[in-house]
C-alpha cells in the first residue's frame, strides 16, 4: 500500500508542449481522474507516469523512491487499456498469470490467485478461453483480472470503457467502483467523459492543452467549474457577459448583462465595475409564473426536443440570445415563457478568451 | 449465411443455394481456363515430357531420367551443392531482417530513406546487382583495395565462388523478406507490448513471450517464400558464382540439359526434382510451424486479432 504519488511532468514532441509542469500528488487508495477533451495530455501523462514515454523534464516520487528513471516493468503498476490489449495468442488464464509467472510465483499460487482474481471480475470458469472468444466486455474484464492480479502499487486506466456499447459501460463502471472499494487500491483514470469521471473520482483532475484547468472533488468540479473551459465541459451550456454592479459577504453577486439582473456565486475577485461571465446549466433553468425581474427572464420558445422525461427548451430572448433549459412539461413552440435562474445556480466565472461564451 | 437460410426452411435454402452458386460459377470460367491454358497444361507436359526419355524411345512412360540424374554422382551432388546454398542462406535472410525488422518496428529516423536503400536492389534486377557485386568485391573493388592498401593481406576471393553467391542472393533477397516482416510486426498493436512491459517484462521477455509467438507465423512464411526463391537460384550462380564446380546448382543442371544437350525430356525431370525438393522444404516450414501451434504459440498470426 503506498502512501502518495508526487509527480511533477512536463513532456514537449518536437516543439509540441503536451504536458506544461504538471503537478499533482495522489494519496494511497485515491481514485483520480484526468478528465479533458482528446489531445488535452491526459494519456501522455498516464504513459509518462506508466514509463512508457520518457518525459522531457520533472520527477515521479513514489513515497520516498523516485521512480521516473526506471522501466516500465520495474516499476510495479498495473495498466488497463482502452482496447484491452490481452495476448491474442495466450488463454484467460494465461494472460491473468503472466505478470505472476514473470515475477516467479509458485504454479500452486499462480493457479489460486488467477482463480481468485477471475471470481473477482465475474468470469469463473473462463481460464481456457482464448481472448478472441469473449465480448468486448469479458475482454476488458480479463484485462482488469490481468492488471490487478499482482496487486499493483498504482493502477492506471486509459479510458477503459471507452469502446464498450452503453449499457456495458455503466455495468463496467459500477464494477470498477466496486473493485476500488474492495480491494483498496491507487488509482488514476483517463477519460473525455465527465459522469464517467463523477461517478467514479474521489478526485477530478480537469485538463487542456497539457495544463490543470481545475482539480478538485466531483461536487466543486460540477457546481463550482473554476473558469469557463471547465464550465463548458460540465455541462453549463448558457452563457451571459455581464458587469458585476454589486457583491455580497458570502461570494454572491449581483450584475448587469444589456437588460437582464443576474444574481450568482463567485469564487473569483470580482469588483464592481469589472467583466464577467454568468454561467448555469440548462438542468438548473426553471419555468416560473413570477414577473421579470432578478435572474427571471422572459422570452418565446423556439425549440423544444422530446427527450422520454424530459423537454430541452431553446428560448428566444428579447436582445436575441437564445436560453437553454430542461424542463419536465412540454411548452408550445412559439409561446411566451419566463424562466428563472436559481441563484445560487449560477456561476459567475472571469472573463477569457474564445472559451465557450455565447456573446 | 446459415441464418436466413435455416429460418427459409430446405427448399427455400436450394434456390438460396442455386441462385448463388449459379452465376459464381460462370463467372469463375475465364479465370479456370486461364489457369489450365497457361499453368496447368505446360506443368503437366513438363512432368509427361520427364517420364518419356530419349528420342527415339518409343511412347512408354519411364522413370530413366530420374534414375540417370540420382545415380550421376555429377549431377546428383547439384541437389547438395543448392541445398547447401539455399538453406544457410534463408536462415541468414530471414535471420537478419527479422532482427532489423525488429528493431524497426516503432519507425526509426531516416526510415523512408533507409527503406529505399533497401528496396533497391529489387527494383534493379538480379543481373545488374551480379555485375555490381563482382565489381564492388572483386579484387579490385574497394574492399580488396582497402585491405591490400592497409597491408593487411591479400586479397580475399569474395567473387566467383560459394561466397559471391551467398553475397548475391543476400542482397537480392534481403530487402524482400525485411519489407515483408516489417509490415507483419508492425502491424501488431503496440499496446501487447506495453501491456507485456507494465506487468513485468524486459525487452527479452517481451520479444520471446509476446512478440515471436505473433511474428512465427509470419517468419514461417517468409522463410518459405525465399527458401524456394534461393533454392531456384540461376542468374546469380553463374554470373557471381562458379558454374562449373563449386555453385552449380540444380539451376544450371537444368539449363544445361535443355540448352547445351537439347534433352528437353531430361531437363522435365531436373526440373521436377527441383520442384520436389522445394516442396521438401515448404513441407519442414509448415511441419514446424504446425509444432508450434500445437505447444500453444503462435495459435494466431497477427493480423487476427
Amino acid at each position: 500500500m503506498i502512501q502518495s504519488l508526487r509527480f511533477r511532468l512536463t513532456k514537449r514532441f518536437g516543439p509540441k508542449t503536451v504536458l506544461d509542469d504538471f503537478a499533482l500528488e495522489v494519496r494511497g487508495r485515491e481514485f483520480v481522474t484526468f478528465l479533458g477533451p482528446s489531445g488535452c495530455g491526459k494519456s501522455t501523462a498516464l504513459n509518462l507516469l506508466a514509463g512508457l514515454l520518457p518525459p522531457t523534464a520533472g520527477e515521479i516520487w513514489l513515497d520516498e523512491a523516485r521512480i521516473d528513471g526506471l522501466p516500465p516493468e520495474r516499476r510495479g503498476f498495473g495498466m488497463v487499456f482502452q482496447n484491452y490489449a490481452l495476448f491474442p495468442h495466450l488463454t484467460v488464464f494465461q494472460n491473468i498469470a503472466f505478470g505472476l509467472e514473470l515475477r516467479g510465483r509458485p504454479r500452486g499460487e499462480i493457479v489460486e490467485r488467477v482463480r481468485r482474481m477471475l471470481e473477482l471480475v465475474q468470469l469463473p470458469g473462463f481460464e481456457a478461453r482464448y481472448p478472441s472468444q469473449l465480448s468486448g466486455g469479458q475482454q476488458q474484464r480479463v484485462a482488469i483480472a490481468r492488471a490487478l492480479v499482482i496487486g499493483p502499487r498504482l493502477v492506471l486506466l486509459d479510458e477503459p470503457l471507452s469502446n464498450l456499447d452503453a449499457k456495458l459501460r455503466l455495468e463496467m463502471r459500477a464494477e470498477i467502483k466496486r473493485l476500488h472499494a474492495d480491494l483498496g487500491l491507487t488509482a488514476i483514470y483517463v477519460t473525455h467523459d465527465q459522469i464517467e469521471a463523477l461517478s467514479l473520482s474521489d478526485r477530478v483532475v480537469v485538463m487542456k492543452d497539457g495544463r490543470v484547468m481545475q482539480a478538485g472533488t466531483p461536487a466543486e468540479i460540477h457546481d463550482r467549474p473554476a473558469n469557463l473551459f471547465v464550465a463548458d465541459f460540465m455541462g453549463y451550456r448558457n452563457f451571459f457577459p455581464l458587469t458585476v454592479t454589486g457583491r455580497g459577504a458570502d461570494g454572491t453577486v449581483l450584475g448587469r448583462a444589456g437588460t437582464l439582473q443576474l444574481a450568482g456565486r463567485t469564487a473569483a475577485p470580482l469588483a464592481p465595475g469589472a467583466a464577467g461571465i454568468a454561467a448555469v446549466r440548462p438542468e438548473d433553468v426553471l419555468l416560473t409564473e413570477d414577473a421579470p425581474g432578478v435572474n427571471v427572464l422572459s422570452g418565446r420558445v423556439r425549440l423544444i426536443e422530446y427527450l422520454g422525461r424530459e423537454h430541452d427548451l431553446e428560448v428566444e430572448l428579447p436582445s436575441g440570445q437564445s436560453v437553454k433549459a430542461r424542463v419536465g412539461r412540454p411548452v408550445a413552440v412559439g409561446s411566451p415563457v419566463a424562466l428563472r435562474l436559481p441563484a445560487e445556480r449560477v456561476v459567475v466565472l472571469p472573463p477569457e478568451d474564445g472559451l465557450g461564451a455565447t456573446p | 449465411m446459415s441464418t436466413p437460410a435455416a429460418i427459409a426452411g430446405p427448399a427455400a435454402r436450394a434456390r438460396l443455394d442455386r441462385s448463388r452458386v449459379g452465376p459464381g460459377l460462370v463467372l469463375l470460367v475465364p479465370s479456370v481456363v486461364y489457369l489450365l491454358v497457361m499453368f496447368v497444361y505446360p506443368f503437366a507436359y513438363g512432368v509427361v515430357l520427364s517420364l518419356r526419355p530419349g528420342p527415339g524411345a518409343g511412347g512408354g512412360l519411364s522413370l530413366a531420367n530420374y534414375l540417370a540424374f540420382l545415380t550421376d554422382p555429377w549431377q546428383a551432388r547439384t541437389i547438395w551443392v543448392t541445398a547447401s546454398i539455399a538453406v544457410p542462406n534463408t536462415l541468414l535472410t530471414v535471420g537478419l531482417a527479422l532482427v532489423v525488422a525488429y528493431a524497426m518496428r516503432r519507425g526509426i529516423w531516416l526510415e523512408r530513406t533507409i527503406t529505399t536503400v533497401l528496396i533497391l536492389p529489387i527494383a534493379l534486377g538480379t543481373v545488374l546487382v551480379a555485375e555490381g557485386i563482382n565489381g564492388f568485391y572483386g579484387p579490385k573493388g574497394w574492399p580488396n583495395q582497402l585491405l591490400v592498401a592497409a597491408g593487411l593481406g591479400d586479397p580475399l576471393r569474395l567473387t566467383h565462388n560459394y561466397t559471391g553467391v551467398m553475397i548475391a542472393l543476400f542482397v537480392q533477397h534481403f530487402p524482400f523478406c525485411f519489407l515483408m516482416l516489417l509490415g507483419y510486426i508492425s502491424g501488431i498493436d503496440p499496446a501487447l507490448e506495453h501491456a507485456a512491459r507494465i506487468l513485468g517484462a524486459g525487452p527479452w521477455a517481451v520479444f520471446r513471450r509476446v512478440m515471436w509467438p505473433l511474428i512465427a507465423p509470419g517468419a514461417a512464411i517468409a522463410f518459405a517464400l525465399v527458401f524456394v526463391m534461393n533454392f531456384g537460384v540461376f542468374p546469380s550462380a553463374v554470373l557471381v558464382g562458379q558454374p562449373a564446380g563449386a555453385t552449380r546448382t540444380i539451376a544450371i543442371a537444368a539449363y544445361q540439359q535443355a540448352f547445351e544437350h537439347y534433352d528437353m525430356s531430361m531437363a522435365s525431370a531436373v526440373a521436377v526434382i527441383m520442384g520436389a525438393c522445394q516442396l521438401v522444404g515448404l513441407a519442414v516450414v509448415l511441419l514446424l510451424r504446425g509444432r508450434l501451434r500445437a505447444t500453444g504459440v503462435a495459435t494466431l498470426g497477427a493480423g487476427k486479432r
